[in-house]
């Protein structure tokens, strides 16, 4: 079996607030703060691994759109176990919306033939979309299950289980199909020193807009049909009215009266 | 410019969903002299046509095919590109749940564009559609204009207001087709939401994270709830609490978990990551208990106090008593 990762380098999702600045409609690199692997991709590239070690026989490739930087990002999932690494790095491609980043995805699952399930994140945690896996599904012509907690193989099908808004799935999509996971299947693995260092030597295939046959007018922010025209940060509220006490119970009854003359309860 | 839209509609228990009422009342505004349509696919799909009338749409377009009844991407998806069709729809709006999460990227892909996702505010700026969305976890609002024939946007819970109902007004009705095949097999489906009051419908939302050190903090922080009254609140979590196996995902407050506005959500052993804030920013107050006056959350809380939940939600829950 063939399967892919798509896994997307960010800025730390965990940036605090403060540190969090917005300049031209652009976030603005936070000082000291590097960019990571966005943490859905992490578990699915675990989804992906898991289902390696059960299949058996299996090679895994990791793909990331970006620029030069997203080598340490497919390196750590190269690092976790993955097999083979491929950037995908064009100018043509910066400024893409959901879609152009899927058709690119796309077209490098296809170049690379023989795949049998690719495993997305259930969003990136920059701009919180949630939709190129199913974009690449779509473009594929390939069924798609978002959202899952559990992945396992069943003959030429995935068995995946789903995190529904109350309450779960276990749906059976046949292969070839695309996944996307949720932190509910659990921590990605943490890898060994080791496997850090077998990783940092393995070289990544770059691959541009001419390698995946396409346009350069239909990728990035020529191709993108969604349009950024503002980024502002929200205000943050009034301040806070912090109940002070001797005691616990002087600060309750302080809260509770508190409540009471704001008219809350 | 007139809007012809169209709303994906959902029902509870056979009755239209609080969520499609909200979507027809942003449907109304953004419309300027379009029509507002509604498809509606599954049993209840008539009745609730005709409820949705009252709640401003002109066009209703079903199918009460039960097999509909359980969502499945791959029947739903022709039935509501037929509906686009049918509606002459240039702009889709979708509730961001289960529906919209999948339904809406795949609308907007067979259309050639991406789908704006979890919008918080839709309007019309100088006859051109402008829609934000949280971004970063919450920390950036990012506002888009579409280049596309088609716009494809996810609506976030209780961001729109609903129209207030029109008895007796009513519409025109059309069928869509039957379900076709899925290629996707639901094989099971289990049930994990709370019984009773749920968090989205609650006026007071008490939630415990991490920091209650272990899940026999929820039980404390049940205790807080039913002190406010079981009638009235209900308890939620963090992911980390979540993820921790402390509470059930159907609990979670958030990004990626539930959205809430009550009147009063009461934050315990909480942080306040923008991406929990996410959930819970709509709340009209907030109340942070927290033993670190650093914590985020005291920068979105209207009341703060500063200690160890163990010994403040014992004497919150004796105050509220002795209030009664
Ligand atoms: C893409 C993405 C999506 C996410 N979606 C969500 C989401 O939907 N919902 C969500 O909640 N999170 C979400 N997160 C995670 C979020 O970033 C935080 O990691 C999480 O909210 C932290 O949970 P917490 O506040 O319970 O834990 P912590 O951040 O560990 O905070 C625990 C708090 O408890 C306090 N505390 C400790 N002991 C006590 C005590 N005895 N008494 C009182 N206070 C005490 C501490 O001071 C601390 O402030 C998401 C993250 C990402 C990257
Ligand atoms: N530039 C990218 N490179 C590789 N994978 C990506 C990229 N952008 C998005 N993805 C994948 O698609 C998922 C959903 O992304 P999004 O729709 O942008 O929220 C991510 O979790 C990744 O698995």
């Amino acid at each position: 079996m063939h399967l892919v990762i798509c896994a997307k380098q960010i800025p730390d999702p965990e940036t605090p607030p403060s540190a969090f600045k917005i300049d031209s409609n652009a976030v603005v690199p936070a000082a000291g703060i590097s960019p990571v692997l966005s943490p859905f991709d992490a578990q699915a590239a675990e989804a992906a691994l898991r289902l390696k070690e059960s299949a058996g026989d299996t090679k895994v490739t990791v793909i990331s759109m970006g620029k030069e930087s997203a080598q340490a990002a497919i390196k750590q999932v190269l690092a976790m176990g993955a097999d083979e690494g491929v950037l995908l790095n064009d100018d043509a491609f910066e400024g893409g919306d959901s879609y152009t980043t899927a058709k690119v995805l796309a077209a490098a699952i296809r170049k690379l033939g023989d795949v049998d399930a690719v495993f997305c994140g259930r969003q990136a945690a920059d701009w919180d979309m949630g939709q190129v896996g199913l974009g690449i599904a779509e473009d594929l012509g390939w069924p798609c299950a978002i959202v899952a907690k559990d992945v396992q193989l069943d003959g030429s099908a995935l068995v995946v289980q789903r995190v529904l808004t109350d309450g779960f799935e276990t749906v059976k999509e046949p292969l070839p199909a695309v996944v996307t996971v949720s932190n509910e299947l659990g921590d990605p693995r943490y890898p060994k020193l080791q496997q850090i260092m077998q990783a940092a030597k393995k070289t990544v295939t770059t691959w541009g807009t001419g390698d995946l046959g396409l346009d350069a007018s239909g990728v990035g922010a020529a191709g993108s049909k969604l349009k950024l025209v503002g980024l502002a940060q929200p205000q943050s509220g009034g301040a806070v009215q912090i109940i002070e006490g001797e005691t616990p119970e002087e600060q309750a009854q302080g809260l509770v009266q508190a409540l009471r003359d704001a008219r809350i309860i | 410019m007139a809007q012809n839209v169209l709303v994906i509609g959902e029902m509870v228990g056979g009755a239209l969903a609080p969520t499609s009422k909200e979507l027809l009342g942003a449907a109304s505004r953004i419309a300027e002299g379009g029509t507002v349509a509604i498809a509606l696919l599954g049993t209840g799909a008539q009745a609730s046509a005709a409820e949705a009338f009252t709640f401003g749409a002109t066009q209703a377009l079903t199918s009460g095919d039960a097999t509909y009844d359980v969502f499945r991407s791959d029947q739903w998806l022709p039935a509501a590109e037929a509906a686009i069709a049918q509606a002459s729809a240039t702009v889709v709006l979708i509730a961001q749940s289960m529906v919209g999460r999948d339904l809406g990227p795949r609308l907007a892909f067979r259309n050639g564009s991406s789908a704006a996702m979890d919008c918080s505010r839709l309007e019309m700026v100088g006859g051109k559609l402008q829609v934000t969305r949280p971004a970063y976890g919450g920390n950036a609002l990012a506002t888009y204009e579409f280049a596309s024939a088609l716009a494809v946007i996810t609506v976030r819970a209780k961001t729109q207001e609903a129209l207030d109902a029109t008895a007796g007004a009513t519409g025109a009705t059309s069928e869509l087709p039957g379900p076709g095949e899925a290629r996707t097999d639901v094989v099971s489906r289990e049930a994990s939401a709370s019984e009773g009051l749920q968090i989205q419908d609650a006026p007071i939302v008490v939630s415990g994270g991490r920091g209650l050190g272990d899940p026999e903090g929820f039980r404390l922080v049940e205790a807080l709830a039913a002190a406010f009254g079981s009638e009235r609140a209900a308890v939620g979590s963090s992911r980390a609490a979540c993820d921790l196996g402390w509470y059930p995902p159907s609990q979670q407050v958030g990004l990626t978990g539930k959205v809430v506005s009550p009147d009063l959500y009461v934050a315990v052993g909480i942080s306040g990551a923008s991406q929990h804030m996410a959930g819970c920013s709509g709340a009209k107050a907030i109340v942070a208990i927290n033993k670190d006056r650093e914590a985020n959350i005291f920068k979105s809380a209207k009341f703060g106090i500063v200690g160890d939940y163990k010994l403040v939600l014992p004497a919150l829950i004796e105050a509220l008593k002795q209030a009664r």
